[in-house]
Order: structure tokens, then C-alpha cells, then sequence
């Protein structure tokens, strides 16, 4: 849809200069309203608008220099007014306001449109754009507040004024020497990195050998099957966690005094079980997903050469369908990893996950250590992401799909 | 062709008819493929199917009340319970059994618990009864011991107790122990009980029944040497105001009878009380006719009672009927749960639409990057975007302190942004945002972008094309959206809990709440089954709208 010709410039007095003005306004109205007096912020906002407009078109600053350039000016413009945090503020508003120039001058806000669209078709489809921006400012932009408080000097969930003023004084990594090194965190770290992955590997196996069951072509009461195994995902969560609370419990007592087991062994053996169900689902819907195109001439043609079915399956089959078992898997651990409501019926104190230690931490607002735990959860779900990518694109190459 | 295909059915090649070779074919790869599945299934049924049943089942069981006081219960059948007026002697006497051993067995407070459920004071009635029914038992057992000094050993009652043919009712005592305590009573007491004894003297028998099962099974004491507890005085003291026992006593031959024959002599030096006022002179509310109600309300072994009182009602005498205005919340609470699951929906439609429209629009690579943006909160534990909200929601928190900084607030007015509905539905629209893009994306996906050129080529107006072109194709991502969306909040717990404070919780709270702190499991059950109701109802939708074959997991 993109518009390939001249672009023409638009008039820089009845259109650059008075829209850059209108933004300088905004922008404007809010610091002049910190300071008390938002009507004057508006008229000099709007006045620095017009007259950066007027200067960057008029002289034809080149953009690299100009943008540096107002950024510059506008950061001192916010250290001498308030402090450093000011400062940084004043380049950002600086850095939008001498993009905006370029954009409107160069004509640039017209090169996504077709070039028969009004004036207030244009400005709906960048408003639209601004929009969705929002929308995917509201998606992350929460996480970023978490990670710069990860590095509070003080002990509280709130901004301190070292902190907004960049004051290294305010900055420390107290909460991530509090989080690995304390037993108060790290014990439920590595009951997190125990249970996980060996619910995992049990909802893995079990569920791929299911799906394997299920895409076969002649399955009685399929429907009814895959229902009760997808219910895990459906049924809400504090139900399940309370009909195993019932179930578990005697269960455990059992172990205990049939078998003469050890009392945390046998936890631990209760709380795989109940989160290797919650992943089972996951693995299902993916890896029956990848045999949706899975070929079965190729089985035949295996067996046809002489594999048997232990053979065929893990020389022909596996490999193929491997992104999507490893997908499932994915989904089955952070589905573990990431549980507190059935832990916290299921478990006892010494299967404490991570996840629960941070709802108890929360109810009760202890520390921001939480916030360090929460930190490394985000870089850890970063990497997982990367991963998931990674086994995405391989998986479209092998099916000779690739992105444009 | 050879002879046999043209002149009989078609044969494979080892010689077996084909359809049968076909049909056993087929057999064998339905098993195969059962086989496969078989694993999981069991693991699913047996660890997740079965105890969520038998915790639904919780919602309507109710044997508690029949199996703590059987006899009473059976007494209280007699009981008209719109007469006004409290049930009469007899019901008291079994009470007074039946509490005693449960009073021993310490079950009375928790049949004390269940009946608090349904009508408050319940509880200490049961408590302070069951610490106090000693003193009743005492009236008797200080007169008898006077009368028969023998009496007071425990060999004198062991010795007379003992001796053949009474079997039928000590299994018939061992089966309410049962009852009432499970896996507590299996095993050798070290008595059989007399036969004659069981006939002349039916009260004391059982009564020093009761005793010998508990005394040697749960107590693990030696029954031969040790003394009974005072129901057993009272019983005898009970069986000899009939005066045909007492004939029955000055003929009997038995061990002890003279003992026995002593204290018929001087029946003038037992107590003449009467149970009801004993229990009266206990605790008034005893006379309460609505106490009684309550407990013949739910003596039956199973009751709609917890789904009523899940609706906001109550059995009553007439039967079931609303509570009163003040105690109703259970219906707020669920209309609250829909009520703001679907704000949660709506609100992430409003926000989704828009940027799945962009990210199925834009050229693949640049809507990859910015899937990125989608898939990373997704990605992102549940608890650390929960406490993300806390960080930015709270009075001091990251958005107020902005707007304070702005001016736009005054430092003494902070917003209120959490621990009400506000926090929950804002937090709870950014958790769940990323379910209602995916399904929306990939539904967007398959509308050709040629359509909407199409239509406007013929003449409509961007409007026109969007609304009548292209939003009716991506009406089934909305619904696929909207119901996994309301099925995952209907149904949320952790963040409520945290950011909800008391007006933005959810129903499901309330189910932890009487699952972890109120102890009430039957109106957690039955609460639970109507919720559970609710999302089959959707998922079965869902079903119907998407298959569940067709759930995609962004990534």
C-alpha cells in the first residue's frame, strides 16, 4: 500500500510551524503545570514549538545535527530548571519534538497513506498508529518500573528522590544480594528448579505419546478424550487446586505410612504430580498442532524399509515434530514454574516454589527483594521468548516457510 | 484376476476373507492408538477427574449430623418441628448418649461447626454441652456407688458385663463408632458381651458397649480393671425406672447381681431428673425450638443446603426460602465475578482489536518484531506482572506519584487506583490482554487484504469497508477472544487476592477463603460447582465456536 513518488513538503507556515506549535503546547501545558502556572506553559510551549519549526525548515539544519542539537538544548533547558532527572526529561521531549519537525516537514507522516487520502484520512491513520503505540506502551511499560526499582537503595516499593534524581547514592544491588543470598529465597528457587522441570519431563512424555494416540486416524470417543484432557487448562485453577487438596492429602498420608517414606520426598512427589497434570494440556494442543501436518507416507515408507515402530518414531517422527514437543514443553515448565494456587493448597513449607514465596511476599509487602526475584523472572522469560522464536523460525524453514 | 476373487469374497493375501482382514486391521490400529493414549488418560482421570468429582460431591454430602448423633436423630423423626415447642424426653435421652461418646471422641465440635454454618451460637451450644455432660452423668453414678459399693471398680463391671451372646449389639455399637470416627475402631476390644445382661439392662449394655470399644480401641487402655465413664450409671439408672427391669434384675442369677438387685432396692436414692431440663439447666437454648429445627433441617445424609446457602438461601421449616437482607452476598459476589469478567473482556477488545489489525497488516517482518511486544507479558510470570501493578497502582505508587509530580493530582487526593474493582479490572486487562490478540491475530490472518481494496474500489468509504467488509470476517477471532478471556478471569484468583483489596474479589476468592480459613469445604464445593458449571458451559461454547483442535499458543 505504500506510496512510491515525490512527497511533496507541506507548507512550513500553515502546516510544520502550527502543528510543532500545537505539540509544544501539550507538552507545555504539562511542565508548566508542575511548576504551577499550566496556561503560561502553554503559550511558551507553543512559542518553542513554532520557533524550533521555523528555525530547523527555515536554515534546512540537516536532521542528524538538529535532532542532537535540540535534544541538547533542551536537557540543559531541564538541568538548570530542575535536576538530572529534568535533564532527562527535557531530552526526551526534545528528542519527540525535533522528530516531530522532521516528520511533518519531509513529509514522511503521508509515506504509509496512498496518496488519494484527505487530510483527515491521513491524520486518522496516524492517530490509529498512535494509538496501537499506546496500546503496546500499556503491554510493557509496566515491567520497566519493577526492574528500576530492583535497585532501590532503600526498602520500599516506592521512587525516592536520590533515585528520580539519579543519584547514585540511590542505586544499589542490595535486593539481588538479598535474593541469592539468603536461604529465604534460594531454598524456594531450587524447589522451583527441582519441580519444574521434572513435572515437565513427566507431561512431555506422557502427552506426546497421547497426541501420537490421538492423531491417528481411528480413534473411538476422540472428542470426549481430548475434552478430558485439555480440562486441566479449563478448569479454573482454585478448583483444581482444592479438589487436590482433597485428593492429595490422604494420598500423602498413605505414602507415608504404607511405604515408609520420607515426608518431604513424598511432597515433592505430590506437587509434581498435580503441576504435571497443568501442563499436560499445553503439550497435547502444540504437539497435536505440529502432527496436523505431519506426513504419514513417511512412517509407512520407513516401515516399508524395514523399521520397526520403536525405529521409525524416533528416527522419522521425533525430529520432525521436535519444535513442537519442545514448544509444549516450554509451555508445560512455565505453566509449573509460574503456579502459586496449587502449590499452596498441595504443598507444605518445604516445597515452597518461588512463586509462592512472591504471593506471600506480596500479601504481606515485606521487601523489594521480590522485585530483584522479578527482575531475573523477566530476563529468564526474555530468554524463553528468544528460544521460542528461534525454534519457531527453524520450524518454518524445515516446513520451507519462511518469513518475508 | 485368479479364481477365488471371482468366485468368492475377496481374500488378502494370506488368505483370510478381506473385510475381515480390513475390520481386524482397523481393530488393531484403534488399540494401538488407545494404547497410546491410555497412559495419560488414566494419570488425568485418577489425579485431576476423580478429585475434582469427590470434591464437587462435598456441595451435597451431609452425614455428619446422622452419624454424631444416630439416635438422636431417629428420636427427633417423631418431632413435629412446626409444634413451636423444643422435643420431648426421649429425643433428650438419646442426645445425651449420643453426645457423650462424641463428646469423649471429641466430634461434637465439629458437628458443632457444621450446624454453626446454619444457625450462629450452634458451636459453643456443642462446646460448652459436651464439657459439661460429666456432671449429668454424675447425678447418678455418685448415689449408685454409695448404694452398691462394688460398683465402683472397674472388675465388678467387667466381670458382669462379660459373657455370651450380646455380639449382635456390640457390632451394632462398633458400627457407630465407625460412623462417627472412621479407621479409629477396627480391631479386638477383649470382651464379649453378655447376652443376658444386653436383654434386661438394653441402655447399660450399650452404654458400657460404647465404653469398652472406645476405652480399649482408641484409648488403648485395659477395659478389665478400668472404671466406666458416667453415661454407664446413667444408663443403669435409666433402665431401672422401668419397672418391669427391675423384675427382670431381682430374678437375674448373673455375675454381680446382687449389686445390681442392691441398687433396684433403694431406687428411692436415685435422682429423678429428667434430661431436658439437665440439658436446660446446661444451656437454656437447648429449649430453643429453632436449634432443634436447624438439626432436624440436616439430619438427612444428603442436602441441597450448601447450594442454597450459595444462592443467598436458607432451608427453613417451610422450606427453602431467602435470607435475610444482611446476610446476602453470595449473589453480589457472583454477579460481581460476571459483571467484571466482562468489563475485562470488553476492555481487552477495545484494546486488542486495534493492534492485532496492525500486526496482521504490517509487512511479516516488522509484525514479528512488534509480536514480540505481545508475547513478552505473556511470557512474564503472572506474579511479577501482578506486582508490577502493585508498584505502579499504589497511593504512593508510580502513576500517582506522576500525577502529584504534575500537578494534575494533589499530593492529599491520591487516586485510589488499588484494593478495589479499579485495580483488579486494570490489572487483570494487561494480564490477560495477550489471550485476546493472539486468537484475534490469527484470525485477522486469514482475511485477504484484497477485500477491503475491493470494496473500496467500488465505491464505499473506509468506514463502510471496514464495517461491512472487514469486520464481519473477524467476528469468530472476537468470540474465540472474548470467551478464552472470560473463562480465564471468571475464574482468577492470585491477582484479586492481591490487588483487589475487599471490593474486587472474585468469587473464587471467597471458595479459597472457606476452603483455607472458614473451614466450610460443603459451601466451598458447592460454590465451586456452580462456577465450574459456568465455564463448561463457555468452554463448550468455545468448542463449538473454535474447537478446541484449533487453539493456537501464541509463539
Amino acid at each position: 500500500m505504500a506510496y512510491v513518488g515525490p512527497i511533496t513538503r507541506p507548507d512550513l507556515m500553515t502546516f510544520t510551524a502550527p502543528c510543532t506549535a500545537a505539540l509544544g503546547a501539550v507538552f507545555g501545558f504539562v511542565v508548566g503545570n508542575a511548576f504551577g502556572s499550566p496556561w503560561i506553559g502553554v503559550l511558551i510551549g507553543a512559542a518553542l514549538g513554532f520557533g524550533l519549526a521555523y528555525l530547523l525548515c527555515q536554515f534546512e539544519v540537516p536532521r542528524t545535527a538538529g535532532r542532537w542539537a535540540v535534544i541538547a538544548v533542551f536537557a540543559i533547558l531541564g538541568l538548570v530548571l530542575t535536576n538530572l532527572g529534568g535533564a532527562i526529561a527535557g531530552a526526551l521531549v526534545g528528542g519527540v519534538l525535533s522528530w516531530f519537525v522532521y516528520w511533518l516537514s519531509t513529509g514522511a507522516y503521508r509515506k504509509n497513506v496512498p496518496i488519494y487520502y484527505t487530510s483527515l484520512q491521513t491524520l486518522w491513520y496516524n492517530s490509529f498508529l498512535f494509538i496501537c503505540g499506546l496500546v503496546f506502551f500499556f503491554l510493557v511499560a509496566p515491567l520497566v518500573p519493577v526492574m528500576w526499582l530492583s535497585f532501590n537503595a532503600e526498602d520500599f516499593f516506592t521512587f525516592t528522590p536520590e533515585m528520580l534524581s539519579f543519584d547514585p547514592a540511590g542505586y544499589s544491588l542490595k535486593h539481588y544480594r538479598d535474593f541469592l543470598g539468603t536461604d529465604e529465597w534460594m531454598v524456594p528457587l531450587k524447589n522451583s528448579l527441582i519441580i519444574a522441570p521434572i513435572a515437565t519431563v513427566i507431561s512431555v512424555t506422557l502427552g506426546t505419546l497421547a497426541a501420537i494416540g490421538l492423531s491417528q486416524s481411528h480413534v473411538p470417543f476422540r472428542q470426549w478424550i481430548m475434552a478430558i484432557m485439555i480440562s486441566p487448562m479449563i478448569v479454573p485453577l482454585i478448583i483444581s487446586a482444592t479438589g487436590m487438596f482433597f485428593f492429595y492429602a490422604p494420598l500423602g498420608n498413605w505414602l507415608e505410612a504404607t511405604l515408609g517414606l520420607n515426608q518431604s520426598f513424598v511432597g515433592y512427589v505430590k506437587v509434581i504430580l498435580a503441576h504435571a497434570v497443568l501442563g499436560v494440556p499445553f503439550v497435547i494442543i502444540t504437539v497435536t498442532a505440529t502432527l496436523v501436518g505431519f506426513d504419514n507416507s513417511l512412517t509407512r515408507a520407513a516401515a516399508n524399509m524395514g523399521a520397526n515402530p520403536v525405529t521409525t518414531f524416533f528416527r522419522v517422527q521425533m525430529p520432525l515434530i521436535l519444535p513442537g514437543v519442545i514448544s509444549g514443553g516450554l509451555f508445560a515448565f512455565i505453566t509449573s514454574f509460574d503456579e502459586v494456587v496449587v502449590v499452596l493448597f498441595v504443598g507444605s513449607a518445604q516445597q515452597q516454589t518461588l512463586p509462592w514465596q512472591m504471593f506471600t511476599g506480596l500479601r504481606e509487602q515485606i521487601s523489594p527483594t521480590i522485585l530483584a526475584a522479578a527482575t531475573v523472572l523477566v530476563t529468564f522469560s526474555i530468554l524463553l521468548l528468544t528460544t521460542v522464536e528461534l525454534l519457531r523460525r527453524r520450524s518454518e524453514r524445515l516446513r520451507g516457510l519462511s518469513p518475508g | 484376476m485368479s479364481d477365488s476373487t471371482s468366485s468368492g469374497p475377496m481374500l488378502a493375501a494370506d488368505g483370510t476373507p478381506l473385510k475381515i482382514s480390513l475390520s481386524r486391521a482397523l481393530r488393531r490400529q484403534k488399540i494401538r492408538a488407545l494404547a497410546l493414549i491410555a497412559p495419560l488418560l488414566l494419570f488425568v482421570v485418577i489425579t485431576f477427574i476423580i478429585p475434582i468429582a469427590t470434591m464437587l460431591f462435598r456441595s451435597v454430602e451431609n452425614q455428619i449430623v446422622s452419624n454424631t448423633m444416630p439416635e438422636a436423630t431417629i428420636a427427633l423423626e417423631a418431632w413435629d418441628e412446626s409444634s413451636g415447642e423444643a422435643p420431648g424426653e426421649d429425643v433428650f435421652q438419646a442426645l445425651f448418649f449420643d453426645l457423650f461418646r462424641a463428646a469423649e471422641a471429641k466430634e461434637h465440635t465439629k458437628l458443632g461447626t457444621r450446624l454453626n454454618y446454619e444457625q450462629t451460637g450452634t458451636s459453643s451450644l456443642f462446646r460448652t454441652t459436651g464439657r459439661n455432660l460429666d456432671d449429668v452423668g454424675e447425678l447418678w453414678q455418685d448415689p449408685i456407688e454409695d448404694i452398691a459399693p462394688a460398683l465402683k471398680d472397674g472388675e465388678t463391671w467387667f466381670a458382669m458385663m462379660s459373657g455370651t451372646g450380646g455380639d449382635a449389639l456390640f457390632d451394632e455399637r462398633r458400627t457407630l463408632w465407625t460412623e462417627m470416627a472412621p479407621d479409629e475402631f477396627e480391631g479386638e476390644v477383649g470382651l464379649t458381651l453378655s447376652g443376658d445382661v444386653a436383654k434386661i439392662l438394653p441402655l447399660t449394655a450399650a452404654a458400657y458397649a460404647d465404653w469398652a470399644i472406645f476405652e480399649a480401641l482408641a484409648e488403648e487402655r485395659d477395659i478389665a480393671t478400668r472404671d466406666p465413664w458416667e453415661a454407664v450409671y446413667a444408663a443403669l439408672g435409666l433402665d431401672l425406672r422401668n419397672p418391669s427391669v427391675v423384675d427382670a434384675v431381682n430374678a437375674y442369677t448373673g455375675p454381680h447381681a446382687q449389686d445390681l438387685q442392691l441398687v433396684a432396692a433403694n431406687l428411692d436414692q436415685l435422682p429423678d431428673v429428667m434430661f431436658r431440663d439437665a440439658f436446660a439447666e446446661l444451656d437454656e437454648d437447648w429449649l430453643d425450638p429453632e436449634v432443634w429445627q436447624t438439626i432436624k433441617i440436616y439430619s438427612p445424609d444428603y442436602t441441597s443446603g450448601y447450594f442454597l446457602n450459595s444462592i443467598d438461601m436458607e432451608k427453613g421449616v417451610d422450606g427453602a426460602q431467602m435470607r435475610p437482607e444482611n446476610q446476602q452476598i453470595y449473589i453480589k459476589l457472583f454477579i460481581r465475578t460476571l459483571w467484571m469478567s466482562l468489563l475485562i473482556t470488553g476492555s481487552c477488545i477495545v484494546l486488542g482489536y486495534p493492534v492485532a489489525w496492525i500486526l496482521a497488516n504490517l509487512p511479516l517482518r516488522t509484525a514479528n518484531v512488534l509480536m514480540i511486544l505481545v508475547l513478552l507479558p505473556f511470557w512474564t510470570s503472572l506474579l511479577v506482572r501482578t506486582s508490577a501493578w502493585k508498584v505502579l497502582l499504589q497511593q504512593q505508587g508510580v502513576i500517582n506519584e506522576i500525577l502529584v509530580w504534575l500537578g494534575f493530582v494533589d499530593d492529599a487526593n491520591r487516586l485510589i487506583l488499588m484494593n478495589n474493582a479499579t485495580g483488579t479490572v486494570i490489572a487483570m486487562t494487561h494480564i490477560l490482554l495477550p489471550f485476546m490478540i493472539l486468537p484475534l491475530y490469527s484470525v485477522m490472518k486469514t482475511v485477504p487484504p484484497t477485500y477491503l481494496r475491493a470494496a473500496k474500489s467500488l465505491g464505499a468509504t473506509n468506514w463502510t469497508a471496514f464495517w461491512r467488509v472487514y469486520f464481519p470476517q473477524s467476528v469468530p477471532g472476537i468470540g474465540a477472544g472474548s470467551i478464552l478471556v472470560f473463562i480465564l478471569s471468571i475464574g482468577y484468583y492470585i491477582t484479586p487476592e492481591i490487588v483487589g483489596g475487599t471490593s474486587g474479589v472474585f468469587i473464587s476468592n471467597r471458595i479459597a477463603y472457606h476452603i483455607s480459613s472458614s473451614l466450610n469445604w460443603g459451601l466451598a464445593a458447592a460454590l465451586g460447582t456452580i462456577l465450574l458449571s459456568v465455564v463448561l458451559v463457555l468452554y463448550w461454547c468455545y468448542d463449538r465456536i473454535v474447537g478446541i483442535d484449533n487453539v493456537k499458543l501464541g509463539g
